[in-house]
This record gives structure tokens, sequence and C-alpha cells, in this order.
């Protein structure tokens, strides 16, 4: 072997261990998926083996899909724009503090310990109506009975929101940290004000940041079924449950196979846009 | 002496009333240990069946099951018993369904109509009965219509029974209004978004029925019941889907009245909460099985349904769980507890409790199901 065919095999080589995690954790179980969403469920709950397109004429001609799946988009796009309002000042803080940086990031990093259920469930205990916020109105008399704040949409944000403001954060923090602050500096030092600096230097350079956080935010939001089933009332119910009830209550894998891959489709595309316009570069740079 | 032989001794003072239950539980514990230590060889030989998966509905039927079977059964045998949980029946299968045969072993089932979808599914094996001699003390009853369907065969033993009745906070509800309204309580207007409902189809449909006066087991109305889903829907604080959260949503007063599982509430009312109890006419009756999947070491899997039907052991376990045992209360001594639950019936012919009717409730499941989950999200 000459070593120019050697050195063109290197890469391969190298990545060799990531293409086959890759082919058997992903490519592989999409397949099957993809194979599932063709066969069709039968009253005993057994799968028919062939190649029908009941499941998918029923996924896209559905009005009942549809306006979950607008629903499920509208509740992410709250979500992700409440975790850019609230995140972008936490992470401006984090980046630009001195001196204890890494205690703020800790801090930052502290809910991960804790399992996504647990937190989700938290809020019961905070707004339910024996919980905090209402034991406290009712001690100092503001009100005379519990408010109802669970059980609805606001709550769903809510729960999602706490979740996913970290991720958002991190991203964010990441771009001001890559910002030289030199040209603040010298925006500062052209008569311009802090406020007048941020607005035309540092948001701008950080909007990468901002959108790759928005983009983690809005799929993994998009994808949640837990925050609905603790924190949603009777119709708050976002696509990722009508995939487990297909699946885990109603035995018809067959049907949830096609509900997943539209979900999949839908939020590809977004993913896909995204690199169009801004590249994947940034959000790798944010996860790592 | 042989374990087993000195398992019936203890269990034989114990009937007799030589040993209190405590003492008997404990000892079983140390014959187990000690058989572990002085026969190592025959140990080994059970050992090839290193342990049994159990799952059940969590909460206080695992602690249960835990305390006063599982562990004197590790004790007596060797075999670890690893419980795992399910929030429903539904659920339970897709797992089964996904799993490799053999990985799940027994199961707390509930109603005839799962045991018909686990046959119809292939999942049934067939019970060895001469190696479980303490079915002999259950309803007649509770095991005839398992041998239904599976021609005359058993997968399961039956293990407890009990209904799914009305709950409410008696601060808000009195137990005449209750009466009175009967299953539409559920859908009265004064406390709309107080109201609770089990997310489980089947138990909608059954309380729509009662609601539009229709046949539990044959509704023939069901746009009647699509329209009575709706009305509750909108009336509705949550949908709960676990007993835990059952529990919780009663105890913090988040809702005042559901339909609940009758044990939960009377562990409810055991804790303290002023929690009433009332089974509306033709309400929801069940009875549960331990049901042993295709896939799974037969002789420990019979060996630990023997054992947990032994009555010592069936008996803590009611008391423990709030279930009545599937043991016939004419042949067995039920003690002073059990027969103070709900949904108890002394004559042991179980009469007075309505059963959901596995061909009617299986044959419309894949229907209805979907309808409800349309219904349940606004639909």
């Amino acid at each position: 072997m000459t070593v120019e065919a050697r050195e063109a095999r290197q890469p391969f080589i190298l990545l060799s261990p990531a293409l086959v995690s890759v082919l058997l954790l992903l490519i592989v179980p999409l397949c099957f998926i993809v194979v599932y969403s063709f066969w069709l469920r039968t009253a005993t709950g057994a799968d028919q083996v062939g190649f029908y397109l009941d499941n998918w004429r029923e996924a896209l001609s559905d009005a009942f899909y549809r306006d979950i799946l607008l629903n499920t988009l509208k509740i992410a796009a709250i979500t992700t724009a409440v975790c850019a309002v609230m995140g972008y000042p936490a992470a401006y803080v984090i980046a630009r503090s001195r001196g204890n940086k890494a205690l703020l990031l800790l801090l930052l990093m502290l809910p991960f310990w804790i399992s996504y259920i647990i937190r989700t469930m938290s809020w019961i205990n905070i707004l339910g109506a024996s919980g905090a916020v209402n034991s406290l109105l009712m001690t100092l008399g503001i009100t005379d009975e519990p408010i109802r704040m669970l059980y609805n949409e606001a709550s769903v944000i809510l729960g999602l929101v706490h979740f996913l403001l970290p991720f958002m954060i991190l991203n964010i923090y990441v771009s001001l940290e890559g910002i030289d602050t030199t040209l603040e500096d010298a925006a500062c030092s052209l008569g311009a004000t802090r406020w007048r600096t941020f607005l035309e230097v540092t948001l701008p350079l950080s909007l990468p940041g901002l959108a790759a956080g928005g983009l983690l935010a809005f799929v993994l939001a998009a994808g949640t079924y837990i925050t609905p089933i603790v924190l949603g009332g009777p119709t708050d119910a976002m696509f990722a449950n009508l995939v487990f009830e297909a699946i885990i209550t109603q035995l018809d894998w067959p049907l949830g196979s096609a509900l997943s891959l539209m979900l999949l489709a839908v939020l590809g595309a977004l993913v896909l846009l995204y690199n169009h316009f801004l590249g994947m570069g940034q959000l790798m740079k944010g996860l790592s | 002496m042989d374990n087993t032989k000195r398992y019936e001794r203890l269990r034989d003072r114990y009937r007799n009333g030589d040993l209190d239950r405590r003492t008997f539980l404990g000892l079983i514990g140390a014959a187990g240990l000690a058989y572990g230590l002085h026969t190592p060889f025959a140990r080994g030989a059970l050992a090839a069946t290193e342990q049994v998966r159990f799952d059940g509905w969590g909460g206080v039927v695992s602690e249960a099951f835990r305390q006063h079977a599982f562990d004197p059964y590790t004790q007596k045998t060797g075999i670890n018993v690893v419980d795992g949980t399910f929030g429903g029946g539904d659920e339970y299968l897709s797992r089964v369904k996904a799993s490799q045969p053999g990985e799940y072993n027994i199961a707390h089932l509930s109603g005839v109509f799962d045991y018909a979808r686990y046959h119809g599914l292939g999942l049934t094996t067939t019970l060895n009965e001469d190696n479980i001699p303490n079915l002999q003390y259950v309803i007649p009853k509770l095991v005839d219509v398992f041998r239904k369907v599976t021609d005359g065969t058993l997968s399961c033993v039956p293990y407890d029974y009990g209904t799914t009745g009305l709950a409410y906070n008696r601060k808000h509800i009195s137990d005449e209004e209750v009466k009175e309204k009967g299953a539409r309580i559920l859908l009265d207007e004064r406390f709309k978004g107080k109201i609770g409902g089990w997310a489980d189809w089947r138990t909608r449909i059954w309380y729509a029925s009662l609601q539009t006066d229709q046949d539990p087991n044959g509704a023939t109305d069901m746009d009647a019941i699509w329209e009575v889903l709706r009305t509750h829907r909108d009336g509705l604080l949550k949908y709960w889907s676990s007993g835990a959260e059952l529990m919780s949503l009663l105890a913090e007063e988040e809702i005042y009245v559901t339909e609940a599982w009758s044990g939960r509430v009377y562990a409810l009312q055991e804790q303290g909460h002023d929690i009433g109890y009332m089974d509306p006419p033709n309400g929801f009756g069940w009875q549960e099985c331990l049901f042993v999947i295709k896939g799974s070491p037969m002789e420990a899997c019979e060996e630990l349904l023997n054992f947990m039907l032994a009555p010592e052991t069936s008996i803590a376990v009611a008391e423990g769980q709030n279930y009545p045992p599937a043991l016939d209360p004419t042949k067995v001594d039920l003690g002073a507890k059990i027969p103070t639950l709900p949904a108890f019936d002394p004559t042991g012919k179980l009469d007075g409790l309505t059963f959901a009717d596995p061909v009617y409730w299986n044959g419309n499941e894949q229907e209805w199901s979907k309808m409800f989950g349309r219904i349940q999200k606004g639909y």
C-alpha cells in the first residue's frame, strides 16, 4: 500500500468507532422504525407484517395529529423565547464576572445532578393547592383559597423553561466568552454608551450562541412528553405524548413509528434550516 | 429435615396459634439462612434459577409484596425476587412485547381481559397445578374465568380483587350527595376543576356507561358515551395515571372527587384523610392475578406462586395492600382486618361485583382506546 493510500484511509480508521456507534445506535434502529411504520396493528395487538400505507395516510391526513403538532411547535417556540429572554442576562453576568465564574458555572450545572422527573414534579410542591406559594399567600391573607396555578399550558411552559434554561445559558455564555472585549472597549472609547455598545457590538456577535441555544431548546421542548403528563391539564398533550400513547397504551407500534418519524422529519427540517443559515459549528461549540 | 418440611411445620404452628405472624416470618428467614449454610449443594441445585422478576403496581402494594412475600421467599429458596412496577396494564404489555423471552416472569395483572390479551399474543404458559397446592384455597369463580380463556389450563393464579368506585373528600361532598348522584357526580358543574379521572379508556367508558344508564358490559349508544366523556374532560383538573398520583391528588385536596381504586382509598383513610368511598350500582369490579409469562423458569415461578397463595402470606399481603385476597372465606379464616376492606365478599361468591367481560372489551379495544385518546386531548 502506498503512503498516499494509507493516509487516505487513516481518517476512516480513526473515525470507525464513532461511525460504528452511529450505525448501530442510530441508523439501524431508525431503519427498524421506518420498516415498522409500514406494518399494521391487528385486533390482538400483534403486528401484521407487510407494506401498508395506512399509518402514513392516517398520520398525514388526520387533523388531530396536525393540530397537536402545531400546538407542540407553539409551546416549543414560547418556551424557547422565554429561555432566550431569561437566559441572556444570566449568561452575560456569568461571562463578564471576574472572580466567581467557576462557581456560577457550577451552580448552573447543579440542576443536572437531579433527575428531570424529580425537578418537574417539584413544581407540584411549589405551585400546588397546598404548595409553598399558595400556603404563603393564604398565610399572608392575600387569598382565602388556593389559586390554581398547575395543570395548564402555562405550567407546562414553566416546567420546560426550568428544564431548558441551562442549555440556553451555556450556549450564550460560550458565544459571549468568544467575543474580544477590546471591541467593546473600542466602541466605548469612540463615544458609544454601554447600552449602545451592547446593542451594536456584543449582541450581534453573540447571536450565533443565542441561535444555537434556541435550536437546542426548541428541539428538546418539542420532543418532551414527561412535562405535559406531570404538569399539564387534560388538553395539554404534546406530539410526543401521541407517540407514547400509540406505542405504549394502544400497543400500535406501526402508527407510533409513523408518528415518531413525522416529528423527526419536522424537527430535522428545522435543524437543516438552521444549518443552512447559521451552520452547525456554533451548536457544536456550545455543546462542547 | 428438609426446608419445605421445616416451612410446613412452622406454618402449622402459626395456624395453630403457637406463633405470631412476625415470629413466623422471622423463623422462615432463619430457616432459609440455615438452609443456605448447611446444604450448599442443595442450594446450588436451586441456583440454576437465581432470580425471578415480578412486576406490579408499585406503592403500598409493592411494599406489601416485598415485606410479606418476596423477602421470606428469598430467604426460603435463595432465589432473589427482582420487583419492578408499572402504571398500567397497557404500558406493561408493551414492555413485555418489546422484551426477550424470560426477561419478565410474573406480573400482577388486573382483569381477565388482560389475561386474554396476553393469550392472544402467545405469551401464556401452562402452570403445573400440582406444584401449587395452595390453589385449592382460592375462590373457584375467580379461577374458572381464566380457565375458559386458556382451554382449561392456567397461566396465572388469582390473587386479589377490588373495585374502582367513587372517592370523594367529605369536607366538600357528603356521603348522601354521592349516594344520590352516583357516577354522575363526576360530571357535576359544582366541582369543575376539582374532578379527577384515571387515564384508562376502559374505566372511563365503564363510568360513561353508568352515567348514560347503559350496561357497562354492553353499551349500545357510543355517541352518548363519547359526549359524556367530553363533558367529564371539560370539568377535569387532571387525568391521573398511577396510584401514587391518585393518592397525592386526593390527599393534597387538588381534587375533591374521582373514581379510585378501593385499596388506595382505604390506605388514605388509614392515614387519617377524610376520604369517602362508594361503589355505585354496577361499579367496576376487578380481579387481579399473578400471571407467568412465556419463557419464565416455571418451577421457580410455581413455587413463588404457591408461597404467595399460602394463607399466611396471602392474608399478610392483603392486609398490607388493602385488597381482599382471592382466598375463599368459606375455606380460610381471613382474620379481623380483611372483612372490613372495601369490596370484600364474605360468601366467596362475588355475586355483588360486576366484572368486565373480556370478549366485549378486547373486541372494542383498538377502536375505543384510540377514540378515548382523542377525547382526552380535547377532541
